[in-house]
């Protein structure tokens, strides 16, 4: 069990050593750099250095219009983009005020949850990875593949989705999609519990985990962190039941909580809500509602679906009106900050709209950004050897980080 | 007694005005720039709002109608009743500094160090600020909306090193 040491600024410090780590480091997972004041084995400082993955994805937004600009949100956090996906319609939806039909309602709330689980597998997986445990890693990686099959039948894509688009999805779902869930949901729960029990109370994983990286309820809320990291300190803030969006209101779940804060119980945290995720999306593919899954042609949202465009005139006329340019839909000259539970934590986004169908600012909260800034106070005094713990309990996503 | 008859009894009706946006549900209070300090503190100590969830902010420039060229975006949110209230101000050229709000919430730091990479805006008090994703000697700031889209930029100011200087 680590100890925290309290620097001592008073003598001279010359037996100081100045640890350079990443940003090209297997440990970082990401690009990411940390500059380490190490006293023996004892970090006294770590300074983070971002911004190499900086790619002006907000610049972007304010030139490709509120559907093409899901394709960058594929980029952000890409261990989980279908959550993305659907934080950005989430706050194009309510800028433009529409609803979005029932089933759409439902497909994103599986697949956001189904996402999650995917998120959290890598997360914990790569924890575990990190901390010595390889079989976990193998286990996790390879249910991932399993929902990236499913992710695949439902939008073509396994990894850049671009699935969801204002006011409904891509494409319907189809019966295969519906069977390969079922599998999934019959299927994790052994997986699942083979990774508990491999990590539980592994010895090695729990002395690296336990007590490193303690992060109290009062700094959770004062440093505005979000998700499993906040719940794993004692905040029980969850968008999910906190802002029933989407279709979060029609099911029965729980939200996870700790109160422990420290890297094995945000671990913990993440393994328990992938099963309540598990309760979400057996509830929802059960009670499928059938329907449209996008608003109405009238809208003039989103592409018509092709036999409409193809053998009546007023899809082709609906078709034309959404690609051309200025001839799309119009977004009230308004602004609005939405957000939705991500896996990593709370994922919004500031839309101000000048009128067109292109957003005048598009402004991303990260979740990544807000808990990469703890790092520095959750490392202090501890061993070099907790970094990877203490990063991989967080989750950071370079790509989201730096945007 | 809600928020608004709060903030009504601390600061007076004429101080600051509240809209609701009916379609995205957002509240939101506009209050000037010298006192937004004030006013978070007011909404953190008294109205319960100790969530800071963003701080962000929009360069109305070309932004048809619009008075001011910069406002910023400060989102709060109630950790026990979920109730949320969107804070904006209005920054002017060439007075872009207003106080920080790391005192209050420390979650602030690296939300203003990126707002201070991207616009300029200077948070007086802020014991960090730097620019946190774009390099220190990157010049201008990128999302503000009258830098240049394109033509000779930032790349080619570098200065280049051959194989025997390095």
């Amino acid at each position: 069990m680590a100890s925290l040491v309290e620097a001592d600024t008073s003598v001279e410090q010359e037996y100081r050593w100045t640890l350079n780590f990443g940003p090209q480091h297997p440990a970082t997972h990401t690009t990411l750099r940390l500059v380490l004041q190490i006293e023996g084995e004892r970090v006294i400082e770590a300074l983070p250095d971002i911004g190499y993955l900086h790619s002006g994805f907000e610049k972007l937004g304010e030139h490709l219009n509120y559907n093409q600009y899901v394709t960058i949100t594929d980029r952000m956090n890409y261990i989980s983009p279908l959550a993305n996906n659907i934080a950005w319609h989430h706050a194009v939806e309510n800028l433009l005020g529409i609803e979005p039909p029932n089933r759409c309602k439902y497909i994103r709330t599986i697949l956001a949850e189904l996402s999650r689980i995917s998120d959290h597998l890598l997360c914990n997986g790569a924890a575990a990875l990190d901390t010595g445990a390889f079989t976990a890693f193998l286990y996790a990686f390879n249910q991932r593949e399993v929902l990236y099959n499913i992710f695949e039948t439902l939008c073509g894509a396994r990894f850049t989705t671009s699935y969801t688009r204002v006011g409904g999805l891509m494409y319907d779902a189809t019966p295969i999609f519906i069977e390969q869930v079922r599998a999934f949901v019959r299927g994790f729960p052994k997986v699942h519990s083979d990774i508990c029990r491999l990590l539980n109370r592994n010895r090695i994983f729990v002395e690296r985990t336990k007590g490193i990286g303690v992060l109290s309820k009062e700094a959770a809320i004062n440093r505005s962190t979000s998700g499993p990291i906040a719940r794993a300190s004692g905040v029980t803030r969850d968008l999910r039941k906190d802002e029933p969006y989407s279709a979060y209101g029609d099911f029965d779940f729980k939200v996870v909580c700790s109160t422990a804060g420290d890297a094995y119980h945000r671990y913990l945290v993440r393994m328990d809500e992938m099963l309540e995720s598990l309760k979400i999306v057996e509830q929802a593919i059960e009670n499928l509602p059938s329907g449209p899954v996008n608003v109405p042609m009238a809208e003039r949202t989103i592409l018509p679906d092709k036999t409409r465009v193809w053998n009546t005139i007023e899809g082709l006329i609906a078709h034309f009106e959404v690609v051309m340019t200025n001839r799309g839909f119009h977004a009230p000259k308004e602004e609005c900050y939405a957000a939705v539970e991500a896996p990593n934590g709370e994922l919004g986004f500031y839309l101000v709209s000048d009128g067109s169908d292109i957003a005048y600012r598009a402004r991303c909260r990260p979740p990544s950004f807000i808990h990469f800034a703890l790092f520095p106070e959750l490392i202090k005094g501890h061993l070099v050897s907790d970094i990877v713990a203490v990063l991989g309990s967080l989750n950071i996503i370079a790509a989201e980080l730096d945007r | 007694m809600t928020t608004l008859e709060k903030l009504k009894n601390r600061f007076g009706e004429r101080a600051w005005t509240f809209s609701e946006n009916a379609k995205s549900q957002n509240r939101r209070i506009v209050v000037p720039a010298a006192q937004v300090f004030a006013y978070l503190e007011f909404l953190k100590a008294e109205c319960g709002f100790d969530y800071l969830s963003d701080v962000t902010c929009v360069d109305y420039l070309h932004y048809r109608g619009a008075k001011d060229r910069f406002g910023l975006v400060y989102c709060l949110a109630n950790t026990a009743t979920n109730e949320r209230l969107i804070v904006r101000c209005f920054l002017n050229e060439p007075d872009l500094a207003v106080p920080s709000a790391v005192p209050l919430w420390e979650g602030a730091n690296w939300m203003e160090r990126e707002v201070y990479d991207m616009f300029g805006i200077v948070f007086s008090g802020h014991p960090d600020l730097r620019r946190i994703l774009l390099p220190d000697e990157f010049a201008g700031f990128p999302l503000r909306k009258d830098y240049p889209l394109r033509g000779r930029g930032e790349r080619h100011n570098f200065e280049r090193i051959t194989r025997e200087q390095s």
